[in-house]
């Protein structure tokens, strides 16, 4: 950890808050000092430098050698459920988040999705320690932050950031703008209190809000401005992870481009990795190179973008993908075929046995209630928990991890050994390929 | 338990009963309050038309006035406090400036409405059972208890609530969101009503359960041959549902037409905008997300001309100061059907196909003729 000051405060705004879509709100007010290629857009009060704002983003790329910035390990969160009464004994416990294992590259992003109830929230709340773990491991520059007390954790709270869902009340309506974007820098005593303000102008600009802005409250912008102060808010201390919570589920339809062109350009700019987690399927896809499928607290799937929404192997995942409404697909007649999943999510407290899903799953068989499937990894940057895992329409009809758990096709233990699985965050060189049953590498 | 179905194509086919004209007729809708800056315009001339059977859909921001026309519809203003002028006119009546005492016997028999939060809509001291018997018994004065109690598990079973007949003795907070959810749907339908405002349904719901809810839509609609509108700023539930589309910004329609048209032939550069900053879930990774610039306008003081311009990437291309001085007229677009959009640009579909689709969606710009 930097202690210098200086080094903490280099965010600059250049181009990219010239390019973060306007707020229309932006006077021509020239380039605050040290601004690099701010635009002199020259429109009028009412205006907006359009042009700059047509410039859209593609889809974000992977990067198969980025190394990793956040290596969670069988993290798991359970929620005591007290009985009524006097005692208050604890009766049983919410599997909110059951053993799951993921990375997050450098400057990349990991997008996390699932029904609400899975466990996506509370995992990105857990790796920014605002509830405790209740086992498993988060390893971030070489410190388990599971582990740390929360004193000590208070160092990595400038590494690890947070936006929040709801712009409305995710800002205090008491505080101006330039005090909520300034606390992190005073709690964490970072600049001198007069540099305070000259910074939180350098970042309203950043994400794209009129610096002279900072003595307003957050009741006087929009809902799309506001999830901006938020970003700025987020950014304040140069963090190296952001964890996004839904951080445009609540805004306008042409106002959540706007903010996930701004995350796009702030990633680029200042090598952020994003844990991004949302239910949008086809944002985080925009978004999120890599993406990893939640279903009642366990990671069902995990894959890269392409695997994921084209060759996905897990019957949740299909029916996830297929539920999402495809615009320009429709429009010309090219309906695709949706799965319906029928009945609810089942109660975290008492999940099913074995596999998680079965309940709801059409090809769930015996071994399915009896053991339950391993987070598998079956290609170079593809991992499924399904005994019967196959791409849509190809699912197998007997198991294909019986030969790895020592089970016969209903789940009985045979007695032969198992073989020890690759249960690590990471992707390994080799992997089970499903067709040989062999380990194959690329 | 999961099974595979085709999605249905949007609407239904079947002629059975009315043919003598849409169910509901708006013309020239225009909704004011007043307010301490003055009064504000809510919708300005609003022309629209659904028949029975058919699903319209209304897209638009927050702000566009969706949400106000059709509480006007429904008779939902408070007449102290809005001016509603125009004609509104529901199965042949005439209910702009209807009184309250006939209005609700309109209200919940011949229009109803499914509200987005389902949990804020039903109330939470009563069972489900209980307020659906009572929107049954409304309209239904010599309904005994029984026979209401009946009609309402009757109509939960309908919407594909599991046990029926010992989950209308739950209270609200008991269902879950999708199926409180299907609860307000089985409320909304429960006096057969021959028109349905669903204000954002699935809004608050996961994809999933938004996929079950917009099925479900679609059979009841079959079945009971209602006609429907759907407001909702998700151009896939659009896309998925209805059978012409209505676009609204800042009070007014700037685009209206037959989904596959509006879709496919867009004329409007807020459409444009509005299909340019949805990801899609199969679309190439290197379609570009490209956002609307700017905030909605303030209906206090609405930009001069076209409402648009201010956000406008194409109004250069319009000679002269037009798009700043005048508001375009509602007129019919360059397509081959009904197609009506208010917008200056000359050859707006060949600017579409040459300078919008490319970057949005250039993987269908052979495919979109």
């Amino acid at each position: 950890m930097t202690q210098d000051p200086n080094a903490e405060a280099q965010i600059a705004p250049s181009e990219v808050g010239a390019n973060a879509a306007d707020t229309g709100e932006r006077q021509t007010t020239g380039p605050v000092d040290g601004a690099v290629g701010v635009q002199e857009d020259g429109y009028s009060d009412h205006e907006v430098a359009v042009a700059s704002n047509f410039e859209g983003h593609t889809a974000s790329r992977l990067d198969p050698d980025a190394e990793p910035v956040l290596e969670v390990e069988n993290l798991k969160m359970y929620f005591p459920v007290k009985s009524s009464g006097l005692l208050r004994r604890t009766i049983g416990h919410v599997q909110a988040v059951d053993g799951i294992s993921f990375q997050v590259p450098r400057g990349g992003s990991l997008g996390l999705v699932g029904e609400s109830g899975c466990g996506k929230s509370t995992t990105g709340r857990l790796i920014t320690r605002l509830y405790d773990p209740t086992g498993g491991s988060m390893m971030f520059e070489g410190k388990d932050l599971a582990q740390i007390s929360q004193r000590e954790m208070k160092p990595y709270r400038r590494d690890v950031q947070m936006i929040f869902q709801d712009p409305y009340t995710s800002l205090n309506p008491r505080h101006t703008v330039g005090a909520i974007v300034g606390a992190p820098l005073s709690v964490h005593k970072i600049v001198p209190k007069n540099k305070i303000l000259g910074r939180v102008q350098e970042l309203l600009e950043v994400v794209g809000l009129n610096p002279e802005h900072y003595n307003r409250y957050p009741n006087e912008f929009s809902g799309g401005q506001r999830q901006r102060i938020g970003i700025a808010r987020a950014l304040t201390l140069n963090p190296k992870l952001l964890v996004a919570d839904e951080p445009v589920s609540a805004l306008d339809v042409s106002i959540q481009a706007q903010v996930v062109n701004l995350l796009q350009d702030l990633q680029k700019e200042f090598d952020i990795a994003f844990l991004f987690i949302a239910h949008d399927l086809a944002i985080v896809r925009h978004f999120c190179p890599e993406v990893a499928v939640m279903y009642l607290g366990k990671i069902v799937e995990i894959a890269d973008r392409e695997t994921l929404y084209s060759h996905s192997h897990h019957p949740y995942t299909q029916a996830l993908i297929s539920a999402v409404p495809d615009v320009k697909q429709a429009a010309i007649g090219g309906r695709r075929e949706r799965i319906r999943l029928e009945g609810d999510v089942p109660s975290p407290i008492n999940p099913p046995s074995g596999c998680r899903f079965r309940t709801r799953c059409s090809y769930a068989q015996e071994i399915c209630a009896r053991v339950e499937p391993p987070l598998l990894q079956i290609g170079w940057r593809h991992k499924v928990a399904c005994h019967f895992a196959g791409e849509l329409g190809a699912h197998p009809a007997t198991p294909v991890t019986t030969e790895l758990l020592g089970v016969d096709d209903q789940g009985t233990p045979t007695g032969t050994a198992a073989t020890p699985l690759m249960t690590g965050p990471g992707y390994e060189p080799e992997w089970y390929d499903l067709k040989t049953k062999q380990l194959t590498s690329a | 338990m999961t099974s595979t179905v085709p999605s249905s194509t949007p609407g239904s086919d079947s002629t059975i009963g009315r043919t003598e004209g849409p169910i509901l007729v708006v013309e020239d809708l225009t909704v004011t309050f007043p307010t301490e800056d003055g009064p504000v315009s809510a919708v300005q001339g609003l022309s629209y038309s659904v028949e029975m059977g058919k699903t319209l859909g209304i897209v638009g921001e927050s702000g566009s006035g969706k949400s106000v026309s059709s509480m006007a519809v429904l008779g939902l203003h408070d007449a102290k406090s809005s001016q509603i002028t125009g004609s509104i006119r529901i199965d042949g009546t005439e209910v702009v400036g209807l009184s309250e005492n006939r209005f609700r016997k309109l209200r919940g028999n011949t229009v109803s409405m499914i509200f987005q939060d389902a949990l804020a809509a039903l109330h939470p001291f009563y069972k489900i059972g209980a307020q659906l018997a009572e929107a049954y018994q409304v309209h239904h004065p010599n309904a005994s208890d029984r026979d209401a109690r009946r009609k309402a598990i009757e109509m939960l079973d309908r919407v594909g609530i599991p046990q029926p007949d010992s989950r209308v003795d739950d209270f609200p907070h008991q269902f879950s969101g999708g199926m409180r959810q299907r609860a307000m749907i089985a409320m909304g339908l429960i006096n057969d009503p021959s028109l349905l405002i669903a204000d954002e349904p699935t809004t608050a719901l996961d994809v999933t359960v938004q996929a079950q809810i917009l099925d479900l839509l679609q059979d009841l609609q079959r079945e009971f041959n209602s006609a429907v509108i759907i407001i909702t700023h998700d151009l896939g539930v659009i896309a998925e549902m209805a059978d012409d589309v209505l676009v609204m910004y800042a009070g007014r329609c700037v685009e209206y037409g037959t989904t596959k048209e509006i879709l496919t032939h867009p004329e409007m550069p807020y459409t444009w905008g509005l299909l340019s900053s949805i990801p899609d879930i199969s679309a190439s990774t290197d379609a570009r997300l490209i956002p609307i610039p700017g905030n909605p306008p303030s209906l206090f003081s609405p930009p001069t001309g076209c409402a648009f311009h201010p956000r406008c990437g194409f109004k250069d291309k319009v000679p002269g100061r037009l798009c700043y001085d005048k508001m375009p007229e509602l007129a019919t677009g360059s397509g081959r059907v009904e197609h009506l959009k208010r917008c200056h640009l000359a050859n707006p579909d060949a600017i579409y196909r040459a300078e919008v689709l490319p970057e949005i969606a250039p993987d269908l710009v052979e495919e979109i003729r």
